[in-house]
């Protein structure tokens, strides 16, 4: 199986505004296996989206390498789909010409399979629209079909849900897991919602700040479909938040023994 | 209602006709061949008795109509007015406000002469929008897009550009070889400035999110440049060239002023030298008409290639 990602002394580092440097990330070794969902999750400032954005080949790693399948990673490929936080939809084309935007420009166009993508999301019947006549949910379906053409190895997703109404969120869910057993690609997601990452991830990968680095990788060996409130789910769930509480200074306790 | 809306213009029309031929003319004026205005008002009456009647069958048509009627019906009444205080009382001072009667038969008797002097700076305009369009364009995406063009063309284009282009008049004179090229280099370089920051800030205000889509989705560099950076900048592009286009418009009135020898620029200054009033204010009819049909085009243009837009400006 393809899609195996894996992280070695890597380390980013940021000047902030005052113009101190700041190590989003340091030393991270990771290994994500080849067809796994894996989530990034943590407080804000642990380098959860700079990981996203560097297997993404978006940025460049100061320190250590990444790899996809033993190639190194540099720059931005069709070979790893990005979904954003926002749509990033383009506004002057249909979801239809969207959707069909990598294809195009890769010179693989092929109707059928626009077609095909469009109906894995739910969104047959809207080739003509445009971005801004639909709602987030929709948009965000587009993206997620637009990032599915040309069959990437690894779908890269940063916070996607983030925007969007409770219910539409577990919609997509639902529908991001169903589209992932069917397909099988590594999905890496970084999200701040410890529930969705119970519900949909393998592994959840639990990161601190200050340098950003992990914490630790907490399997979730829970069989599909997921519960939300059964007790192994809310068990997972309660140690990815005893982790996270820990994230910052470490408490001492009022006494001793 | 709104049926009482769609009959104010036939009822406006009617009572200015009634006004107009109630009153008699002043003797201060030189009479007109015949009673433009008079005729205008009954066809404009016409008109309105046959809007009035197809919006009593089409409900669609009235609604629209009704919409427009109130204002329709004020236009009349201020030229009725106009037309009271020039042909009828010349309360105005007769050489500079001649009558409506003249300045309609002017439109109509000479217009072959002044239909030439249009196409003539039609002519001139459209040469000079054209080129000015496309190379400001051209240098708007360059200077976006290549980190050298910017380096060394930006500082001349914000060097160069804002000076008005009929300052340019001496060196463009001895540099061309025709008043025609020469007029059509300054509107070339009236529309080329707007366009150009316009269109470069454009870009430079793309958010970088779209590109990092396309490099995601796998398209080259070449690519990314004219399916997202262009289409993202063109509202901007778009709002460069109707600055560029209203620039233009001086620019040739200007040019034209100063050494054509034709043009309907040079009509107006050389009918205001004659103190031949009406015709100038004929001229200032056909102007209007000409610039408001261009801008007119041009949104309608960019309502055809960017649909997505609901549009900053709204024309």
């Amino acid at each position: 199986m393809v899609g195996e990602i894996a992280l070695s002394g890597v380390g980013k580092r940021y000047e902030n505004p005052q113009g101190e440097t700041v190590a989003a990330l340091y030393g991270v070794d990771l290994r994500i296996e080849p067809g796994s969902f894996v989530s990034l999750i943590g407080p804000s400032g642990c380098g959860k989206s700079t990981m996203l954005r560097l297997i993404a080949g978006l940025i460049a790693p100061d320190e250590g390498t990444l790899t996809l399948d033993g190639a190194r990673l540099s720059k931005p490929g069709s070979d790893r789909g990005f979904m954003f936080q926002e749509h990033t939809l383009f506004p002057w084309l249909s979801i239809y010409e969207n959707v069909a935007f990598g294809l195009r420009a890769r010179g693989i166009y092929h109707a059928d399979e626009v077609q095909a993508l469009l109906r894995l999301v739910g969104l047959e019947g809207f080739e003509k629209y445009y971005p801004h006549q639909l709602s987030g949910g929709m948009c965000q379906r587009a993206a997620l079909a637009r990032a599915l053409a040309g069959r990437p190895k690894v779908l890269l997703l940063d916070e996607p849900l983030g925007a969007l109404d409770a219910f539409t969120r577990m919609n997509i869910q639902d529908e991001l897991l169903r589209i992932w057993r069917e397909q099988r690609m590594t999905m890496v997601m970084v999200t701040h919602d410890v529930d969705e990452a119970v519900y949909l991830s393998d592994q959840i990968v639990v990161m601190t700040p200050r340098p950003g680095r992990i914490t630790r990788i907490v399997p979730v060996k829970l069989a599909h479909p997921r519960a939300r409130s059964s007790d192994d789910f809310l068990h997972c769930r309660a140690e990815v938040l005893r982790l996270l509480d820990f994230g910052g200074v470490v408490q001492e306790p009022d006494y001793y023994l | 209602m709104k049926t009482w809306k769609s009959i104010l213009p036939l009822i406006a029309a009617v009572a200015v006709l009634a006004v107009t031929c109630a009153v008699p003319d002043s003797a201060a004026h030189p009479s007109a061949k015949r009673p433009y205005f008079a005729l205008l008002v009954v066809g404009v009456a016409l008109l309105a008795a046959a809007a009035f009647l197809l919006g009593l069958i089409r409900p669609g048509f009235r609604a629209r109509y009704a919409e427009k009627a109130p204002f329709l019906s004020g236009l009349l009444t201020f030229l009725c007015i106009l037309n009271l205080l020039t042909a009828k009382m010349a309360t105005l001072p007769v050489l500079y406000f001649p009558s409506l009667d003249r300045v309609f038969g002017v439109l109509i008797e000479d217009a072959p002469f002044l239909g030439a002097c249009l196409l003539y700076s039609l002519r001139i305009q459209l040469t000079g929008w054209i080129c000015g369009a496309a190379a400001g364009c051209l240098t708007g995406v360059a200077i976006g897009f290549s980190r050298r063009v910017r380096y060394w063309v930006y500082p001349l284009v914000r060097v160069l550009g804002p000076i008005p282009s009929t300052a340019w008049v001496p060196l463009v004179l001895v540099s061309f070889p025709t008043m025609v090229s020469a007029s059509a280099f300054l509107i070339a370089l009236a529309v080329w400035f707007p366009t150009t920051i316009l269109t470069s800030s454009g870009i430079a205000s793309i958010p970088n999110a779209y590109f990092e889509a396309a490099a995601t989705l796998g398209a080259s560099g070449r690519y990314t440049i004219l399916r997202v950076g262009i289409p993202a900048a063109m509202p901007s592009m778009f709002i460069g060239l109707f600055n560029g286009t209203t620039a233009s418009f001086i620019t040739l009135i200007t040019a034209e002023m100063l050494g054509a020898k034709y043009g309907i620029g040079w009509y107006i200054n050389w009918q205001k030298d004659m103190m031949a009033y009406a015709n100038v204010y004929a001229g200032l009819i056909v102007m209007s008409v000409s610039c408001y049909g261009m801008i007119t085009l041009l949104f309608r243009v960019r309502d055809r290639l960017l649909v997505w837009q609901k549009g900053v400006i709204k024309w």
